[in-house]
């Protein structure tokens, strides 16, 4: 109680700040057990299973366990597949936002809301899903392998493609806001001064909005580095090719529960990182 | 979605502007002849909202487009612009028609309100924008947008970001950025409404210099009198999309023909039928002036020819003597503007002193005269 008492007792001599000292003494006192309980709660509920996770990590096994090959090729796939999914997310989804945010087309609303129906589909049905349009026999699978002989299920173009299928929409979403809260006034500068619409996006608007392509892309590659559901469906569980460490943790829980700690360790060391990196965007607010 | 021309990289015969010829007094090909006709419908609080009207300047010509807000000046702005298409007119620039041009091969310079000045480029960079989008080459768009630096007095701040530019500096570059392209119209939007009076002072002469200096036409929009009165040879008033009166800026302030400009300039002015000295004004008294007109005038004087009285002056003669009630007081400079309802609603400047031996207060009522010789009759 000492905390609380302090200020309380300053009072006396010294009235020339009362309003501060009020709202700091009336700030603590006044947090409701009704929230305060279940407040700590959420917090610990949350904790816990990651402190878990350091309390039962091997340790001394680490080490080794990291070096083996088998944790190489699938951080390698992981990384390599989650950079290649965001690479692919930037291209293709830089351009879909910009004409979400940009451009007036009939039914443009509905576009917007099947765009970002990947953030709230589970994974698994999005593997289904991309196992029907680009597998063998699927819609356009078909004729990529008659054509082409193209196949993308079960190959490490079809771990890319599935999670930036799943990955995509946090980016567009992401940098939808923020185009929309980037003024258009630039871009009409940009056009007075002979721009074309494209020339003032490419070297107007993007520099504006980088900020905001950055948190998308990190994002978009966080989720991709832990997309399990689609991926398991649409391109399997295939060591070195398609196996990606979510996918390496959940095949090692079954026979070798240690490896499987060591694997999640990593993923939340990255984690860790990328969160540490959005640091300054989401962090500052308080 | 308009795609076709968004990807067009424009071509050199669309970046340059067509030489001008040279610059030749009331020339009919030469400057702007524009009629702008904008329609909005239903946007922002006025429903159907129609803009039109009528612009020509010849080079080196300055045109203050003056008006109230909402009354459609920067929609004419940005028509002459290219960002917002015309509905009907036409608009030629040194005889070409460019109703039909996208805004990036007009010929057209722009400062806007808040310049905006693209935040990740230095100052230098901003100016060189312009000519590097109409085909120079890096190197060549540098050295121009710093020539133009150097002119405009900021060779020190080329490699400052916008952001660490002054309000008057970040002016100068906005009107650097405009002109290096070369354009054939420059258009101005409040160019000094975001700076502080302090500044505002200084920068509106420096404007004015490189307005002078400026040879094709420019047209600058603002809600200022003072502003339009100091930069522009030639004031248009817009009220409610429509032009109510142009010209010079001497004319304009002797001879205001709406109550708007009349505010502006700061004159009582009325409208009625003159027959001989006498104007009988169309709601209200009789007005005696100077001048021997008939038919539909106005009637102009300045607050301060105005005198008050308690009660009502005896001997004085009883011509432009009329009972009001003061409806309200302000200070305007040193003096006390009274607002006089009644017989005739008007303007009064009146000193501290007179005031206060006028025991002047809302409500109370006071004579007011005006001498003959202190208005201004002219034809409607």
């Amino acid at each position: 109680m000492t905390p609380l008492d302090k200020p309380g007792a300053a009072t006396g001599p010294r009235t020339d700040r009362p309003r501060r000292r009020r709202a700091g003494t009336g700030g603590r006192r006044g947090v409701p057990l009704p929230l305060l309980l279940p407040g700590l709660l959420a917090m610990a509920f949350l904790l816990l299973p990651l402190l878990a996770l350091l309390i039962r990590a091997p340790w001394r096994s680490l080490p080794g366990r990291l070096t083996s090959t088998e944790v190489w090729q699938a951080l390698q796939l992981s990384l390599i597949s989650a950079t290649a999914a965001t690479a692919v997310s930037l291209v293709l989804g830089v351009p879909l936002a910009w004409l979400l945010a940009r451009t007036e087309f009939p039914g443009r609303g509905l576009v917007r809301a099947l765009v970002t129906l990947p953030l709230v589909l589970p994974p698994v049905v999005g593997g289904v899903a991309l196992l029907l349009a680009l597998g063998r026999n699927g819609v356009v699978g078909k004729w990529l392998d008659a054509w082409f002989g193209i196949t993308l299920p079960f190959t490490t173009t079809g771990v890319v493609i599935a999670e930036a299928f799943v990955a995509m929409p946090f980016l567009v979403i992401s940098v939808e806001g923020t185009l929309r809260a980037a003024d258009p006034r630039y871009e009409e500068a940009a056009t007075t001064l002979g721009a074309s619409r494209f020339t003032a996006f490419r070297r107007v608007t993007l520099p504006l909005i980088a900020p905001g392509v950055a948190a998308g892309s990190v994002l978009a590659w966080a989720r991709a580095l832990g997309e399990f559901g689609a991926t398991i469906t649409f391109a399997g569980n295939f060591p070195g090719r398609t196996q990606t460490m979510p996918l390496a943790v959940y095949l090692a829980l079954q026979n070798d529960p240690e490896a499987a700690i060591a694997l999640s360790l990593v993923l939340l060391a990255v984690s860790i990182a990328v969160l540490a990196g959005l640091r300054d965007r989401w962090m500052t607010t308080s | 979605m308009t795609t076709d021309d968004d990807t067009t990289p424009p071509t050199p015969s669309q970046a340059e502007p067509t030489p001008a010829p040279p610059p030749t007094d009331a020339g009919t090909t030469t400057g702007l002849d524009a009629r702008l006709v904008v329609d909005r419908t239903g946007s922002r609080d006025h429903t159907g909202f129609r803009l039109d009207v009528t612009l020509t300047a010849a080079p080196g010509d300055v045109v203050a487009l003056l008006g109230p807000n909402g009354a459609g000046k920067t929609t004419a702005l940005r028509a002459l612009a290219g960002l917002t298409p015309l509905t009907d007119g036409h608009l030629r620039l040194d005889g070409a028609s460019l109703e039909h041009t996208p805004p990036e091969s007009r010929p057209v310079g722009v400062v806007f309100q808040d310049y905006l000045l693209f935040p990740h480029l230095s100052a230098l960079d901003n100016v060189a924008f312009g000519p590097r989008c109409r085909g120079a080459s890096k190197t060549e768009a540098r050295t121009r947008a710093a020539a133009w630096l150097e002119r405009m007095g900021l060779a020190d701040h080329a490699a400052s970001k916008p952001r660490r530019l002054s309000g008057g500096q970040a002016q100068r570059v906005a009107l650097a950025r405009a002109l290096a392209t070369r354009p054939r119209l420059l258009l101005l939007d409040e160019p000094l409404a975001a700076l502080d009076a302090r500044t505002r002072l200084e920068v509106r002469a420096q404007l004015r210099r490189h307005l002078a200096e400026f040879e094709a036409v420019s047209v600058l929009v603002t809600h200022d009198p003072l502003d339009a009165m100091v930069l522009a040879d030639r004031l248009v008033v817009v009220e409610h999309g429509r032009v109510v009166q142009e010209g010079t800026p001497a004319d304009i302030a002797r001879h205001p023909r709406t109550d708007y400009i009349a505010r502006l300039v700061g004159l009582n002015l009325y409208r009625g039928r003159a027959a001989g000295h006498t104007v009988r004004l169309d709601a209200g008294p009789a007005i005696t002036t100077t001048e021997e007109l008939s038919g539909p005038v106005f009637v102009a004087f300045p607050p301060s020819s105005v005198t008050l009285f308690r009660d009502r002056p005896s001997g004085a003669s009883a011509r432009n003597l009329w009972r009001c009630e003061v409806a309200g007081l302000e200070t305007h400079g040193d003096q006390i503007r009274a607002d006089l309802a009644g017989e005739l609603p008007l303007a009064a400047d009146l000193t501290t002193v007179a005031a206060a031996e006028l025991d002047l207060h809302p409500g109370a009522s006071v004579w007011a005269t005006v001498k003959a010789t202190q208005t201004h009759a002219y034809p409607a």
